[in-house]
């Protein structure tokens, strides 16, 4: 294993990668898919200090992570999908009105 | 710089003999892949009543080659508007996925690509379901309609039956109580008994989720040529045509070899614990001398000279063969003292072709059936895979698990674990049978009465 | 050394992958280059010697989120929204802050264990012949300290489930 700190800003470069995804794109589908880098920066993290440490609760965490953002995918996409069936747009600027 | 040369030359040193094999398989597969062909449409022809490709060299074996060349210098047409790197990309992922997942596998117990993987079958099973995208994309990037349509239900069918596939390998997993595939082949040959006896209705399930997930008739809607051309693969032309057909035969064997590791014992022989039926170690080459002889009686037979030569080759080969698989058994008869040297070869020759004989089989079966049974519409497809095969395979994971304790419980090993399976088995099928006819029976129900339900949408 | 290189292959693709998504113009194009940021990602668990996470991140991630992305981006697939403006209007103040907060968490990482006096024992992780079977290890803390937490995620995906099937749905 290389020394904690290479681990750490690889997941700090994906990380910020994934919020300036985040903030800056339109597209919310887009927005989504950084939202999915988000946790896999932070699933490096958990997983480089559970070998850090030898203890492999941090890969429990980890592997609870990436179930929760697979209910999150499909929650979220389902709402992008009701959206677009009654607005024609995945454009988050065009999602403005809470009832029309 | 000097410190890469010598990395490399370590990373060599390590693992030379993995890269030769791997590279050794990505060049003969496509010829293997090319003759698995050529036997379904012999097969294929047999179950017509005709004779099948005979052209092309001595009883057409030269077909595959033809064919090859034929798609090798086959015009490369890329639709208008297709977006060109993903229409690139997609055939290298399908073969990609098949490939790798062909790394894992283990023909002998010496014979494997990626040695000791601590997660085998997990590993084969999830890199084989990366082949996904390469449909997918596939579908996409030709930029028509068909192809999107086909792209789009294939991957539905795929997905479906990879949880149908998935448990029914659990609840073989189970009697193992790990992921690696030479331990699980040696739990069979500690058991005594092949998972095919003790988990029947997973090896049922996995054999039809398997069907399904190499698109394989009579799951093949989505490449049937009298609904969607050929679906996802309709645009692609020549060489990236030829990539997507690989990758389905590469996927075919894959699921094979799955389930011959897990099911059918693996390498092993049947009946490899028991010692006063060593005699079958003499099957195999008795066997291929069998064919040999058979070869050189119809010689005569044959009309014209070349294929009398032809028939005499592969006579000459199959005695070759033969004396192969018959040197570690008949020399240890001779000569006692060598028995514990040519163990390892034994161990290996005869493993493999164990091995490739199961593999065959499963696949025959694969040909048998697309020539046998008509195709089903994509729903019955999809009612299929959700409505019994999941529920049986889940219902099959608590019942083999519940049998597993009651055999610890009352201390029952090897055959003795039939006393608890089967019961497990038949309760199992029953179960999902019931859960059926239930679902038909307020179907049937809720088509009297389809104004008034919100959802019947 | 072979750990070096592969964690310097895996994290370069990584990082390429990540910033060539964020800045893609046709969404599939995006969904292309998230797959192989993840695959980068679940390299870089192999190399950490966490082999089940790595299968796990193929098969649930790449096998299963991603299937059901580019699902739905080709049933919303837009050919007008590949002429409109790609990026919101606040991106040049987002992309400080967001750079601000990189610098920030960067200068915390890298001096880190460098400073004088701060007392903390400094880790070294044992040896990779030393650990335990992945699978194994993690299959006895998951179903022994966390089963409370596994059930939950059970839960979970079950009205997630429920939730997306009831969203996704047609309306008669």
């Amino acid at each position: 294993m290389l020394p904690i700190e290479h681990y750490l800003f690889l997941s700090l470069a994906l990380f910020i990668i994934g919020v300036i995804g985040v903030v800056t794109r339109r597209n919310v589908i887009v927005v989504l898919m950084s939202i999915e880098l988000i946790l896999n920066a932070v699933n490096i993290n958990l997983v480089a200090f559970s070998r850090l440490y030898g203890d492999v609760s941090g890969q429990v965490f980890a592997l609870f992570i990436i179930a929760d953002a697979a209910a999150e995918a499909a929650v979220g996409l389902g709402i992008i999908i009701a959206f677009f069936r009654n607005r024609e747009t995945v454009l988050a600027d065009e999602m403005d009105l809470l009832k029309w | 710089m000097n410190a890469a040369l010598q990395a490399t030359l370590e990373f060599l040193k390590l693992y030379w003999g993995p890269l030769l094999c791997g590279v050794a398989v990505v060049a003969i597969l496509p010829l293997i892949v090319g003759y698995i062909v050529l036997v379904e449409r012999k097969i294929m022809a047999d179950m017509q009543a005709r004779l099948g490709p005979m052209r092309v060299g001595p009883h057409g074996l030269l077909q595959p080659i033809a064919d090859a060349v034929k798609l090798l210098i086959k015009e490369d047409i890329i639709p208008e508007n297709a977006d060109k790197l993903v229409f690139w990309l997609a055939p290298v992922l399908s073969v990609g996925a098949g490939l790798l997942s062909l790394a894992g596998l283990a023909i002998g117990p010496a014979f494997q690509i990626a040695q000791d993987i601590n997660i085998g079958i997990l590993f084969v099973v999830g890199i084989s379901a990366l082949g996904i995208f390469g449909i997918v994309l596939g579908g996409w990037a030709s930029n028509s309609h068909y192809s999107l349509m086909g792209a789009l239900r294939s991957s539905a069918q795929l997905v479906s039956y990879e949880t149908a596939a998935g448990m029914a390998l659990v609840s073989a997993l189970l009697f193992t109580g790990t992921l690696n595939i030479k331990s699980i082949v040696e739990a069979q040959s500690k058991e005594g008994i092949w998972f095919v006896l003790l988990a029947p209705v997973a090896f049922f399930t996995y054999l039809v989720a398997s069907i399904a997930e190499t698109n394989r008739a009579p799951f093949d809607l989505p490449e049937a040529e009298s609904e969607l051309v050929a679906g996802y693969m309709t645009e692609f032309s020549g060489f990236r045509w030829s990539l997507y057909f690989l990758a389905e035969y590469t996927n075919m064997i894959v699921v094979a070899s799955v389930a011959t590791t897990l099911f059918l014992g693996g390498w092993l022989r049947p009946f490899s614990g028991v010692p006063w039926l060593n005699f079958l170690d003499f099957v195999p080459p008795l066997l291929l001398s069998a064919i040999g002889a058979y070869c050189v009686l119809r010689m005569p037979k044959q009309p014209t000279r070349v294929q009398q030569l032809f028939m005499l080759a592969v006579a000459g080969l199959c005695f070759v063969v033969a004396l192969v698989l018959a040197a570690p058994v008949v020399l240890p008869v001779i000569k006692p003292s060598l028995r514990a040297a040519v163990a390892p070869f034994y161990a290996g020759i005869h493993g493999g072709f164990w091995f490739i004989f199961k593999v065959s089989l499963y696949i025959y079966f694969f040909m048998w059936l697309r020539f046998t049974i008509p195709r089903y519409r994509f729903d019955q497809l999809m009612r299929l895979g959700w409505h019994f095969l999941i529920p049986l395979s889940i219902i099959n994971v608590l019942l083999v698990g519940v049998a597993l304790i009651a055999g610890a419980y009352f201390h029952l090993q090897g055959w003795g674990l039939l006393l608890v399976t089967t019961p497990a088995a038949v309760i199992a099928l029953v179960a999902a049978f019931l859960i059926l006819a239930v679902e038909k029976e307020h179907d049937a129900r809720q088509e009297q009465t389809a104004a008034s339900d919100f959802y019947a949408g | 050394m072979l750990d070096k290189v592969l964690f310097y292959f895996f994290a370069g693709i990584a990082v390429a992958s990540a910033v060539l998504m964020v800045t893609r113009r046709n969404v599939v194009h995006s969904a292309i280059f998230l797959i192989t940021a993840l695959l980068a990602t679940a390299g870089i668990f192999l190399q950490l010697r966490a082999e089940f996470l790595f299968i796990v991140q193929i098969i649930l991630y790449v096998g299963g989120i991603m299937v059901l992305f580019v699902f739905v981006i080709m049933l919303v697939n837009l050919d007008v929204a590949l002429q409109q403006i790609q990026f919101a209007r606040q991106k040049w103040v987002a992309l400080i802050v967001a750079l601000a907060l990189a610098g920030q968490v960067g200068v915390m990482f890298w001096t880190s264990g460098k400073m004088p006096g701060q007392g903390l024992p400094v880790l070294t992780a044992a040896a990779a012949e030393h650990l335990p079977p992945n699978s194994e290890a993690v299959a006895k803390s998951l179903f022994s300290t966390y089963l409370l937490p596994f059930e939950i995620a059970s839960v979970l995906l079950l009205v997630a489930m429920i939730g997306a099937v009831v969203m996704a749905k047609k309306r008669t």
